[in-house]
């Protein structure tokens, strides 16, 4: 019997054959060595229905908790209308937009979403996304390596930990010395920050909020590094960056980091969307698909890839990256979301996850288990030092169905609060760490 | 009296005394299509013969231009920067960089005009 | 006319297009809580607009493209096959979307093991002894395969080997690839038949070559009959086999990369596997490997634990390549696709491989075959036979756009200055392929007979040609910037 997506009937199979003055499907192999012709079926089990797919797929989800975990990818309220439009299959189905007739649409929204990512980021130009969070550092560390001639570059100790882990991976395989600045009170240690800095480099990535939830002062950075003619990247949250100071007017050079929080779920990790903004004098060293406006021969506005002689089709081993694709439906998810919340709605949910935060901070603190791990000012994320051993907390708030805060050692976790978190939401949490607390 | 000769990566140098200005051919310019960026050197800077100084870029292609002779940047044609179409329009007037030789040696193994319209035919 | 709003334009002060939950909290006062300096000065001017606008807007965005649905997209290198409702419906579930990556392992069993599963059916598909799922793309899987090519020869302690070594029809993230970590990359000419030369080959391994890049079947759609030779050639040599995964589609139930001698892969979820490509991403380039070099795959990985599933670090690993586990929602896509193949995944590289053979014969009356070898998934022509009209193959590309057919890849590989590359896939009936041909033919003969229909197109696209130079030559690349000049 047929299969659904194979149309070929044995009939359009036998008349095909002949056009080709061929006798079987395994003439058009005849190139290929028999000792490498595969002689059985592969090892995959057979076919599922649908529905047997449904139930099957059904039953190997995770389980889903009450969360009050971020470190990296955070729950927002996500509108109904982003999957309506993003699942359209103009969207969903089209190739990277390499027939820019044929494709205004992808191009139209890559350059929405590189406004969005400049205006958020308060720099001169962005480009069309990359794959995370993390490989967009890694992005912005070389092209800063590329830009200065120095390959070594200064990250924060406060930087997330996978972010991190990823910049060592490259850092080691393209040859550039990567040292971790240390961190003191839960910011950058300055005095190290100093040391560290005798030596050329070509930038420093400072994490901004950091890991702790706390938001360091990039001017100060800013000055630091340009006094060193090195470059401050900025890896900034972008909720974040709609009530605090933008990495563009703090004078960093080039900014980068995850927009997953741009309402994005959750999904395991992934897919999620990188972004990369610079200053103007920059953009002929962005890596990635940058798209930009121009007219048609008919006279009307449109849009078109360029500044492509900087990537891998044309440049090839002398590219400013390899990279070929950015996450393009992930940035149109990413796009509908913030132009939905909007000037006024965006600002509003990072006040209310400041919000949250303080408030469940607050609470935390007053059940007498847990101390501010660090003074300084945070956002919506927080360190809190607990009495006693942390993994033992969080597995009793599992059982009740929470998702604790993430574990930085024995006793500190990071916590995190959305403006989804209501106070009768907050205050269940408490309660059911303190019953936890208990049981322990 | 000005020495005009050609490299085998297409570019050309017009020699007079121990100065020099360089540019792309009309052969590269065409090969290019319309120019739309021009990555110059910082003056003052020195490349041997041979070094990359910089590159030229078009909507499908990019290119290193590389110094036919050694020499120090003395000056850049910053026309180029809003207008880098000039390439395209007049390649052999239009310099993009202006040197001081430091050494001439290179010049010898260049190509002159004839030979270097034979080498790419 | 064709839709002309950008979402700013839409704008008006005081629309929402949200609602957020009443926390029941008082309102945050930034103000007490930090310093002034610390305070973002102006806010983010982002459109304030309804959800009606949001929506219409969007829509209105989507109808000026082209996707797999609106008509045939025999894309070469790209494999854009029909992208299947249910995958995407699989993805969305809730016990997939929902889940944070970094929730303890005891509430995510049963989606480690479907994590696992998809990553063995991938290894049994590849030939390869285990697969890693957490590369986001194809380049990504590339960067990570020679990371691990690099790993491998530095922990031989051969520093010698600074070379890798890549054939002129490779695509050019290959290069790219390579020089990004650092190597030296040394091209090879093709065969006149357009195959690797052996000869060239040998001449150019030493000591110092830590590898080869190969596609097979190649950028040609020729598959490598030699591969066997090439394989024990640089397997002599000391060198691993790279394999580039974006051409796997011809090879599904035909042969295995991990038979052929391949040390390393990488897979295109969102071509041979039918993920969507959504207009330039989200993708997947899982990594597969030898046995000889399980270890050094990425951390973090999926393992098999104390009876369950576990995620670790493992020591000898290259590091981590990505935030987290890769794009997960789109391997549970892929995943969706295997289950429900079934046996008929053997059936796609030999209805792939008739399709394209099938077009190529009945199109070559009218356009160049530049070699008439054994095709495999794709092929290429070289632009028309028949060129005395001066219409190229960027033309005839921009031409078919008025037939409702996306345009073939042009102008890659290079080895061919009018490169048109063909694609069919296997899911393409027999009339949609007939359809193509005719289509074709009509536009060779358009070239002869009404030339400036098909230099001046495409007609009926809401946008014609593009200025591109102005582009480059003057970016705006945002609506700051567009704003500044009006």
């Amino acid at each position: 019997m047929n299969h659904k997506y194979l149309p070929h009937t044995d009939a359009d199979i036998a008349g095909m054959l002949e056009t080709l003055r061929l006798r079987s499907l395994d003439d058009l192999f005849a190139d290929v060595p028999e000792k490498v012709r595969l002689k059985s079926a592969y090892d995959i089990p057979p076919a599922l229905s649908e529905s047997q797919l449904r139930t099957h797929l059904g039953q190997s989800g995770g389980r889903q908790l009450v969360s009050f975990r971020g470190f990296g990818a955070y729950d927002h309220e996500r509108p109904a209308h982003i999957d309506a439009l993003s699942s359209r299959q103009e969207f969903l189905t089209s190739y990277t937009p390499y027939q820019p007739e044929v494709s205004q649409g992808t191009l139209q929204y890559i350059f929405e979403f590189q406004s969005v990512v400049c205006e958020l980021t308060g720099l001169d130009v962005a480009n069309a996304s990359m794959y995370d969070g993390a490989t967009a550092a890694a992005e912005a560390m070389m092209m800063a390596v590329i830009l200065t001639n120095h390959p070594r570059v200064l990250a924060s100790g406060a930087l997330l930990p996978h972010v991190l882990e990823v910049l060592k991976t490259y850092a080691h395989f393209r040859g550039v010395e990567l040292v971790v600045v240390p961190t003191k009170d839960g910011v950058i240690d300055t005095h190290e920050l100093s040391e560290l800095s005798k030596d050329p480099y070509a930038a420093l990535i400072a994490a901004y909020p950091n890991r702790f939830g706390i938001v360091e002062d990039l001017s100060h950075l800013a000055e630091q590094t340009h006094q060193n003619q090195a470059l401050l990247i900025a890896y900034c949250d972008l909720v974040a960056l709609t009530v605090f100071k933008t990495p563009g007017s703090a004078g960093a050079d080039i900014a980068c980091g995850e927009a997953q929080s741009l309402g994005l779920p959750l999904s395991f990790g992934g897919p999620y969307v990188g972004y990369l903004a610079t200053i103007a004098k920059y953009v002929r060293k962005m890596p990635g698909r940058i798209c930009g406006m121009t007219t048609d021969n008919r006279g009307q506005r449109a849009y078109v890839l360029t500044l492509q002689a900087r990537e891998q089709h044309i440049r090839r081993d002398k590219a400013n990256s390899n990279i070929c694709s950015n996450q393009s439906l992930m940035a149109l998810q990413a796009t509908i979301y913030a132009v939905t919340l909007g000037r006024q709605g965006l600002i509003e949910v990072a006040k209310r996850s400041i919000g949250a935060m303080h408030y469940l901070a607050e609470r935390l603190v007053a059940t007498g288990l847990f101390k501010k791990t660090y003074d300084a000012p945070f956002g919506y994320e927080v360190a809190l030092t607990y009495r006693r051993k942390i993994d033992a907390l969080n597995a009793k708030l599992t059982e009740k169905g929470y998702l604790g805060g993430y574990p930085l050692d024995e006793r500190t976790a990071v916590y995190y609060a959305g403006e989804k978190m209501t106070k009768t939401l907050i205050d269940a949490f408490v309660a059911a760490v303190k019953e936890a607390d208990h049981e322990i | 009296m000005a020495h005009l000769k050609f490299s085998q990566t297409h570019e050309w140098v017009r020699l007079e005394g121990d100065h020099a200005e360089i540019g792309i051919s009309e052969y590269a310019q065409h090969s290019l299509g319309d120019v739309v960026f021009v990555d110059l050197p910082q003056v003052g800077s020195h490349y041997e013969a041979g070094e990359e100084f910089g590159a030229i870029e078009s909507v499908k292609a990019a290119s290193e231009l590389n110094m036919p002779i050694s020499g120090t940047v003395t000056a850049v044609n910053e026309a180029l920067i809003d207008h880098p179409e000039l390439v395209n329009q007049d390649p052999l007037k239009n310099w993009i960089i202006k040197i001081k030789v430091t050494d001439a040696s290179h010049f010898d193994h260049l190509l002159d005009e004839a030979a270097y319209a034979k080498s790419h035919k | 006319m064709k839709y002309d709003k950008l979402i700013f334009e839409l704008s008006k002060p005081g629309r929402v297009g949200y609602a957020l939950p009443d926390q029941d909290l008082p309102e945050t006062d930034l103000n007490r809580l930090y310093d002034a300096n610390l305070l973002r000065e102006r806010p983010a001017e982002l459109p304030e607009v309804s959800e009606l606008d949001v929506v219409r807007h969007y829509t209105n965005v989507s109808r000026l493209n082209f996707g797999v649905e609106t008509g045939f997209y025999p894309l070469g290198s790209c494999t854009m096959k029909y992208n299947p409702k249910i995958n995407d419906e699989v993805a969305s579930l809730p016990g997939f979307r929902n889940i944070h990556p970094l929730q303890p392992t005891s509430t995510l069993q049963p989606l480690l093991r479907l994590y696992d599963e998809a990553a063995t059916m991938l290894s049994h598909i590849s030939g390869m002894a285990a697969t890693s799922l957490n590369p986001f793309a194809g380049a990504h899987g590339e960067l990570t395969g020679l990371m691990i090519m690099k790993a491998y020869h530095e922990r031989r302690h051969d520093s010698r080997r600074t070379k890798v070594i890549i054939p002129d029809s490779a695509h050019g993230t290959n290069p790219a690839s390579a020089a990004m970590l650092g190597y030296e990359c040394i091209t090879i000419k093709s065969t006149p038949e357009g195959l690797v030369d052996l000869q060239a080959l040998q001449a150019n391994l030493s000591e110092e070559v830590a590898g080869i890049m190969l596609t097979n079947p190649n950028t040609l759609g020729l598959f490598e009959k030699d591969i066997l030779e090439i394989s024990r050639l640089v397997h002599e040599a000391g060198g691993l086999l790279y394999y580039d995964g974006a051409n796997l589609n011809a090879l599904l139930g035909v042969a295995r990369p991990g038979d052929m001698g391949f040390d390393i892969m990488h897979m295109n979820l969102h071509k041979t596997f039918s993920t969507p490509h959504g207009g330039g991403g989200p993708g997947s380039g899982p990594v597969g490997v030898a046995k000889h070099l399980v270890d050094l795959l990425p951390n973090p990985r999926i393992v098999k634990k104390d009876g369950g599933y576990a995620i670790e670090n493992a020591p000898d690993a290259i590091g981590q390549i990505g935030g987290f586990y890769g794009n997960f929602l789109v391997v549970v896509r892929s995943y969706a696709y295997l289950r429900v193949m079934g046996a008929a995944l053997g059936k796609v590289g030999p209805y792939a491989v008739l399709n394209a053979n099938y077009v190529k014969e009945k199109l070559r009356a009218f356009y160049r075959l530049p070699i008439d070898g054994k095709y495999m998934h794709e092929f290429v022509f070289n632009g028309l036979i028949d060129q005395s009209t001066g219409i190229r193959t960027l033309d005839v590309a921009k031409r078919l756009l008025d037939y409702n057919v996306h345009a073939p890849t042009i102008y890659f590989p290079l080895l061919f200055e009018q490169s048109i590359m063909i694609e069919p896939t296997e899911g393409e009936s027999k009339e949609t392929l007939d359809e193509f041909v005719k289509i074709m033919a009509s536009i060779a003969k358009e070239a002869l007979e009404e030339p400036d229909c098909v230099r001046l197109a495409p007609h009926f696209t809401p946008v014609g040609r593009l200025d591109e130079v102005a582009a480059a030559r003057k970016p705006i690349l945002n609506y700051r910037e567009y704003a500044k000049q009006l």
